[in-house]
């Protein structure tokens, strides 16, 4: 009997102590030897496996970065594709250390959800598509009063939807669907008028049905759409690290540190390039954050900078052609600021 | 223990309490009672300190707030402006709704099917089997996505709608009817209906008592055909055919007007039905082989004829096997609505997981789920076992 009560305390005990995190997500993902990153199940561009089964995209980059930031390897990363409803409770449960899938920064997921947002790496809108072909005529949202519109559940577009079509005193009969490929499916089977999500997102969608060029993206948008990644509150260590590497990829870009001139820049004479890459003496530039020095090298070596991951996924080196708009460099017109690396 | 033994030796015939079964339940039950209690205290305290250190709010406050969401199908008045809790109700409304003519059509299917595999007719009996083997086969996922995919992609677009008799439509988007709009008066019609209904069941009753008492039989069901069809048609001429009709229009992107039923709930109603009926067809195949031969073959002897044979003889028996078995389908097709997702269709669980996800309350939504699955079941079942007690065969 000792013995079974020994035995019903112990598996108690441990499972006690499984089930509660640890709080230095550093050291679990040291430990562990990759970051665990959630991403999207497949949105071309931000995140979706080749015909090799690799991750390519903007999102998916992001992870690398971080990968890089921590071990001074872009490729020490685990992807875990995860759907608009299961991402949270991911990130929740400690599934993941960090979420890089197109999701929005609003007040209730960064206070009630329990996340911190880390920055903004992508400002988005959401948008309207249709299907020209199918209906002439239509060049506007404002238009869409009656139709069917496909919506992704468990997203704020769902939410901005209903906003819109009520502020402008419009019908709508929304058809909500739990998975991207369902409302893919269901929108191209024609059971919807309208298609709804980030503008990026309709991008990325139009390029992979079958007939990309009978469908338009309409010119409305209808809300503010941060895209950032999150990562769990209560600890402040790994929020900076993640959000550093974004400032990092953002001042990288600024200085005009590229993934080809990376190594040569470690010699210039520029010392704002020469403390950004750790290279001045008693450099703490990583130290501070728990990191090697040299870890924005190892970063802007791993995927590039901030431009570069911008250019190759989803700009002009891409298929979807989106211009940087409102992602480009403060300097250049934009709002992508990072504050000083130092 | 020895020592215990030892005590009690010099009394032989008392045994140990150790060995006393009486004591030994109680001793064992008390112990399961309370590791049970000790593991749901730790794993609702583990679960309370978890949530804390996440920073994660909990509570079913949230019932309270406004959704902010739209949904497509709902039997009451909903929209963005209503609260959380209430979505939850629509969607139990929408399960329910689905779960109940999924159950009613199954049956009348399974039982058809059922007694068509018995049929002396080879080619009846040879498609019944086909159709059982098939559906009883796939995953009821794949029979949904069948009828979800494979019929919306060979539907026309809204533009192109195919008409059906009595001003009704058949496109992609679901099928459409016209809708009645009632008028002063209408309320004779559903109130002829049920004084049919009333009359019937006295009709019955008084021919079952002339029956047993002077053996002449009445021809009760013809009586109750022509009450429940005459005497609503009579109301509706006596009140001045006191509606009309509403018929589907094209509008801009789709018919308006009449009333839609969309083809997310018609994919998961006729899935979970065919699905389900394969299953009834085989419990009622059984139940009616179940009976014995010699019972046919006495009310043959008796002098009954096929029809009251089957009726009075072999059904009454067959239900007492078809009824426990049936209760378990109805459950089965009940949580099988869950599947809805897959398709759009707004039921408990697509609605909760979307509130789930606008308000991060992962543990509350689950726990409203198993709730109220846990009820459904549980009231089905209280509801078929007290229909099994009255179909049970009374011995005298």
């Amino acid at each position: 009997m000792k013995k079974l009560v020994t035995g019903i305390v112990g598996s108690a005990a441990l499972l006690m102590s499984a089930s509660v995190g640890s709080a230095a997500t550093l050291d679990d993902v040291k430990a562990k030897g990759e970051v665990a990153c959630g991403v999207h199940t497949g949105l071309a561009g931000f995140a979706a496996p080749d015909d090799q089964g690799n991750w390519k995209g903007f999102d998916a980059d992001f992870c690398r970065a971080v990968a890089a930031a921590v071990f001074g390897d872009a490729s020490k990363v685990k992807f875990v594709p995860t759907n608009a409803t299961e991402r949270f409770t991911a990130l929740q449960s400690g599934e993941i250390d960090l979420l890089a899938r197109n999701t929005t920064w609003t007040l209730s997921r960064d206070t009630s959800l329990g996340f911190n947002f880390t920055g903004v790496n992508y400002y988005d809108g959401q948008g309207f598509m249709i299907n020209a072909q199918k209906l002439p005529g239509i060049n506007s949202a404002l238009q869409l009063s009656g139709a069917a519109v496909c919506v992704q559940t468990g997203t704020t577009t769902e939410l901005n939807l209903a906003d819109y079509f009520r502020a402008n005193n419009m019908e709508y009969n929304p058809v909500v669907f739990q998975g991207f490929d369902e409302t893919n499916a269901a929108y191209e089977a024609g059971r919807c008028d309208a298609y709804t999500t980030d503008q990026s997102g309709l991008y990325a969608l139009r390029l992979t049905l079958a007939n990309p060029d009978e469908h338009v993206v309409l010119p409305e948008i209808i809300s503010k759409e941060p895209l950032g990644p999150a990562v769990r509150q209560g600890d402040d260590q790994w929020f900076d690290i993640v959000k550093w590497t974004l400032f990092a990829m953002i001042q990288a870009e600024e200085l005009g540190i590229t993934q080809a001139n990376v190594e040569e820049m470690k010699g210039s004479d520029n010392p704002e390039i020469k403390r950004v890459l750790g290279q001045e003496p008693e450099s703490k530039i990583g130290s501070m954050l728990g990191l090697e020095n040299d870890w924005i090298v190892k970063v802007v070596g791993g995927v590039g900078n901030y431009g570069e991951v911008f250019e190759r996924n989803i700009g002009q080196e891409s298929p979807l052609k989106i211009a940087r708009g409102l992602n480009q460099l403060w300097t250049k017109g934009g709002v992508q600021y990072a504050p000083p690396v130092r | 223990m020895a020592s215990q033994d030892t005590l009690h030796a010099s009394d032989p015939a008392r045994v140990s309490w150790m060995n006393d079964p009486k004591i030994r339940g109680i001793i064992f039950q008390v112990l399961v009672v309370a590791i049970l209690s000790a593991a749901i205290y730790w794993i609702w305290g583990n679960t309370v300190e978890n949530l804390r250190r996440a920073n994660i709010s909990s509570g079913y406050g949230f019932l309270n707030g406004r959704s902010g969401f739209d949904v497509s199908q709902s039997l009451i008045h909903f929209n963005a402006d209503s609260t959380f809790g209430r979505a939850l109700i629509v969607g139990l409304l929408n399960t329910v709704l689905v779960a109940v003519v999924g159950v009613i059509t199954a049956t009348i299917l399974g039982f058809l099917i059922g007694i068509g595999r018995l049929s002396g007719n080879w080619l009846i009996a040879k498609i019944c089997m086909i159709y059982v083997e098939i559906f009883r086969n796939i995953p009821p996922l794949l029979v949904i996505f069948f009828w979800y995919l494979g019929v919306l992609s060979v539907l026309p677009a809204p533009r192109d709608s195919i008409g059906l008799p009595f001003g009704s439509y058949l496109n992609s988007r679901g099928f459409f009817l016209p809708k009645a709009i009632w008028e002063e008066g209408a309320w004779l019609i559903p109130a002829a209906l049920v004084v049919a209904i009333i009359a019937i069941f006295a009709i019955a009753r008084w021919s079952y008592r002339r029956q047993m008492k002077t053996g002449q039989r009445f021809p009760v069901l013809l009586t109750a055909l022509v009450l429940i069809l005459g005497l609503p048609t009579l109301a509706t001429l006596a009140a001045g055919v006191p509606f009309t009709f509403e018929y589907p229009q094209q509008g801009a992107f789709n018919l308006t007007g009449g009333s839609q039923i969309k083809p997310e709930f018609l994919s998961l109603y006729l899935a979970l039905s065919f699905y389900t009926a394969a299953f009834i067809a085989e419990i009622v195949r059984a139940g009616i082989l179940g009976v014995s031969r010699g019972q046919t073959e006495a009310a043959n002897a008796l002098g009954l004829r096929a029809g009251p044979t089957l009726r009075l003889v072999v059904v009454p028996q067959a239900m007492r096997i078809i009824i426990p078995p049936l209760t378990s389908q109805y459950l089965n097709l009940t949580k099988n609505s869950s599947l809805a997702v897959f398709v759009g269709y707004p039921d408990l669980v697509q609605i909760g997981q979307t509130t789930m996800n606008q308000t991060g309350q992962a543990i509350e939504v689950v726990s409203i789920w198993m709730l109220i699955y846990l009820g459904l079941s549980l009231s089905m079942s209280l509801f078929m076992n007290w229909f099994n007690d009255r179909m049970a065969l009374v011995e005298r």
